[in-house]
């Protein structure tokens, strides 16, 4: 392993794809292949035999033709064109024999096998049998004769060894298999190229992710086939996530930098005219003054990780079904502190029919804590928090008061927008991060004669 | 199986006439302490094939050859009988009675040898990679050039059709061919010629009517012609006339124009053979150009479609239509015990006194 971490970039090789579908033509042709190799020779055998005992019964006719009756005695005059015919076999052995009725042999070899089954009824029987030491393939028929002086079934045997059989089966056999040897050859070309082309948008898009930037993260537009589009949509959607959280990250960090600055460098100036100041009633106020602001600069870490963590559980935690006035009652009790700070009465406003969401419990909670902080911090009482149903469920805080200013309207839920009024400003950017993960929007707007901030999410199974 | 059938083949050879003598003739050529030797058994003359066979001897100084000649139907049951007994005996044979050969490679006596030189025979000379046609004898008409004027010479089977048809006609009882009862090759070319052309039956009842003489045994014909005895003689082996021919003058040699049948002696390696790559040796020597030009020498090789090569009087050689004798299956037929028995009852009802000696002039 001299290069484990060039080893480890290297994506794990499957079997390739071409080679999967030439293993698949592949097989399809080699088990095309026997079996049209098999039924070749079996048809070719079977033409070849048929052919050739044409020929065979051919020439036993013209022989059985041939006989006469001559002063009680058949003879047989023995015809030409029957061999002419048999010798269309060119290189194979002939043997032929005539009985006469009492079986004894008229003309021709002995040694020419009868019929296993012997029938006298004048049709062709056909039979295999040996030549030598060579297979042989005889045909026998009988003809009858009644006359005066004659009278009684003649039967003729002719017999050929099976070379001219062999070669024309294995003709056509081989014709067969080079027709079929050829369609394979068009199979795996055409195989090939419909492969070929079919992962060429794979490389178009490994080309197209190629030349990016390593800071491009905006989605792919490239024309694809119906089967590859869900594949760049879901590498689209991962690099939107990725994207987002990078963004978070980035945030973060440059919060931390600039939010962080200016407390840290008030505290740090106290400090040193704390260390300077001899007068301890003084030095005591100075201390109080670095408690005090150490105290607001712990809330603004808190707040800072806190939206962090958010946006990131925002994007990675899976979604589970809950009760939306789960999560209003889960708002009140945990900011239970802040609402005796600022001794105010928050009236829980909830249906009685439950308000099923999709979403993550804590990153809503959080979201709905932030609304009722500001309310408490920046709205007049009475002050209500509540969830309303229906197709687009709302998580909501009311107070009576008019609200913030239409400039100030516009800066809210950006980071640091309200910054200036003495929060952090996050607190709504956190809401309105939370409400987009989750689908949804946040809503600031005035309510009969009051105000509301609101989180609006989609109801399970609406679109 | 096999050992059934070579008794069966033995029986049925015993039914053969009997041969009234064992080889003919016997002489062995090449070295006597050759460390090769193979047994040759032919119906080839000796001094015929004797010079091709030196010249073949001259090129494999190892080799020597014991040469037997053989009459065709003693040849014939001599092979099978080996063949059937698995007995080591020729290990080549060449017959001039094609259809005995056949019969033999038929019945599976023969073992397959195959080279580029029996490769390029035509399908008509070659039987299974087991028999092959190793020279080229057309049968031809010789005619006594004193005797027959130049205007009568028969140049197709019609033209002698035409000096036999007139009832003084002075060529009556003085044509002879072979008598097809002694003589297997005299069979075999009748044989030939009625399954070639119609003429036969007309030439058969010609002979039959103008009292042809039906009698043995190529030089017996030819001296007769050459004596004046006969001065025409049909179908007689165009290898023998025309060495005749050579030295004699007074004989004329003609190939009939309407066909010529060529005989091609065939030639096989017994399957029982002791030397079989030895005389495949052989085989492919008079396949072989040298062998060819030795056989020619020999006048077992006649070109009929040569002119410088002049095979001395073939005056109507252009345009002869030649009919080789196809080593084939179908030559079986000319065995066959009734078609025999029948085309011999069909000649002698055209020479009642074959069989008797020639009748005198």
């Amino acid at each position: 392993m001299a290069e484990p971490l060039v080893a480890n970039a290297v994506p794990l090789r499957s079997l390739s794809l071409k080679s999967r579908v030439a293993l698949a033509v592949g097989a399809v042709l080699l088990l095309g292949g026997i079996v049209v190799l098999l039924a070749a020779l079996a048809y070719g055998r079977q033409a070849a035999r048929e052919a050739y005992d044409r020929l065979l019964v051919g020439a036993a006719s013209d022989i059985a033709a041939s006989i006469t009756i001559r002063d009680g005695a058949a003879v047989v005059d023995m015809p030409v064109s029957a061999f002419q015919l048999l010798a269309l076999a060119p290189d194979d052995r002939i043997r032929y024999r005539v009985t006469g009725p009492d079986g004894g042999t008229l003309t021709g070899s002995d040694l020419a096998p009868l019929p296993p089954d012997p029938q006298d009824d004048g049709a062709a029987v056909f039979y295999d049998g040996r030549f030598g030491d060579e297979p042989a393939r005889y045909v026998s028929l009988v003809r009858r004769f009644a006359e005066r002086s004659f009278s009684g079934p003649v039967r003729v045997v002719v017999g050929q060894t099976l070379r001219a059989r062999r070669d024309l089966a294995r003709d056509i056999a081989q014709n067969a298999m080079a027709v079929l040897g050829a369609a394979g050859a068009a199979i795996g070309l055409f195989a090939w190229l419909a492969t070929r082309s079919a992962l060429r948008p794979l490389r178009r898009i490994g080309a197209a992710l190629a030349q990016r930037e390593p800071t491009d993260l905006t989605p792919l537009s490239l024309p694809m086939p119906s089967e590859i589009a869900p594949m760049l949509s879901a590498l689209n959607l991962f690099m939107a996530r990725l994207d987002r959280q990078v963004g978070s990250n980035r945030n973060l960090i440059g919060d931390a930098a600039h939010q962080l600055r200016t407390p840290v460098a008030a505290i740090r100036a106290q400090a040193q005219l704390a260390a300077g100041e001899t007068d301890p009633e003084r030095r005591a106020r100075i201390v109080a003054r670095i408690h005090d602001r150490t105290l607001g600069l712990s809330r603004l870490l808190d707040q800072m990780l806190s939206r962090a963590m958010i946006i990131h559980r925002t994007d990675t935690e899976p979604r589970s079904a809950l009760d939306l006035r789960a999560i209003a009652v889960e708002v009140l009790e945990d900011s239970d502190p802040a609402v005796i700070a600022a001794e105010a009465v928050v009236r829980l406003d909830l249906p009685s029919a439950p308000v099923l969401v999709r979403g993550d419990a804590l990153s809503l909670t959080e979201a709905g804590k932030n609304l009722l902080t500001n309310a408490l911090r920046h709205g007049r009482a009475p002050i209500r928090l509540g969830v309303t149903g229906g197709d687009r469920p709302r998580l909501w805080v009311r107070d009576s008061g008019p609200g913030p200013d239409a400039r100030t309207l516009e800066g809210l839920g950006t980071r640091f927008g309200n910054a200036a009024a003495g929060g952090s400003g996050l607190g709504l950017a956190i809401a309105r991060e939370v409400a987009e993960g989750h689908e949804g929007r946040l809503l600031l707007e005035p309510f009969d004669d009051g105000f509301e901030a609101a989180i609006e999410l989609r109801r399970i199974g609406a679109r | 199986m096999r050992a059934v059938a070579r008794i069966l083949l033995a029986a049925a050879l015993a039914l053969l006439p009997p041969v009234a003598k064992a080889q003919e003739l016997a002489r062995s050529f090449g070295p006597a302490d050759a460390p090769r030797r193979i047994v040759l058994r032919s119906t080839t003359d000796l001094a015929v094939l004797g010079p091709v066979l030196e010249t073949f001897l001259a090129r494999r100084p190892g080799l020597r050859i014991d040469y037997e000649q053989w009459g065709s139907n003693a040849l014939y049951r001599l092979t099978g009988e080996d063949c059937a007994a698995g007995r080591a005996g020729a290990d080549l044979v060449i017959s001039s009675a094609v259809h005995q050969m056949v019969a033999l490679v038929n019945e599976g006596c023969a073992s397959a040898y195959r080279s580029a030189l029996t490769a390029a025979l035509p399908d008509a000379l070659s039987w299974r990679d087991e028999l092959w046609g190793v020279t080229r004898e057309p049968a031809v008409m010789v005619y006594n050039r004193a005797l027959v004027s130049a205007a009568q010479v028969p140049r197709s089977r019609f033209d002698l059709l035409d000096l036999l048809r007139p009832q003084d006609s002075r060529y009556r009882g003085r044509v002879a061919t072979y008598d097809i009862e002694r003589s297997g090759l005299g069979f075999l070319f009748a044989f030939a010629d009625s399954l070639e052309a119609s003429t036969f039956g007309g030439l058969m009842e010609s002979f039959g009517r103008s009292g042809a003489v039906a009698t043995c045994c190529s030089a017996e014909i030819i001296d007769a012609v050459v004596r004046g005895d006969y001065l025409i003689a049909y179908n007689v082996l165009g290898s023998y006339a025309l060495a005749r021919a050579r030295n004699d003058t007074r004989l004329g040699v003609v190939a009939p124009q309407d066909y010529t049948l060529v005989l091609s002696r065939a030639a096989m390696i017994p399957d029982s053979a002791a030397a079989p790559r030895a005389a495949a040796e052989a085989l492919d020597f008079l396949l072989s150009q040298p062998g060819r030009q030795a056989l020619e020498q020999a006048q077992l090789i006649v070109r009929l479609d040569s002119d410088e090569a002049a095979p001395i009087d073939l005056p109507e050689a252009e345009g002869t239509l030649q009919r080789p004798i196809v080593l084939s299956p179908a030559l079986l037929i000319a065995l066959d015990d009734h078609k025999r028995a029948l085309f011999q009852q069909r000649w002698r009802d055209a020479f009642p006194l074959a069989g008797a000696s020639a009748r005198g002039p």
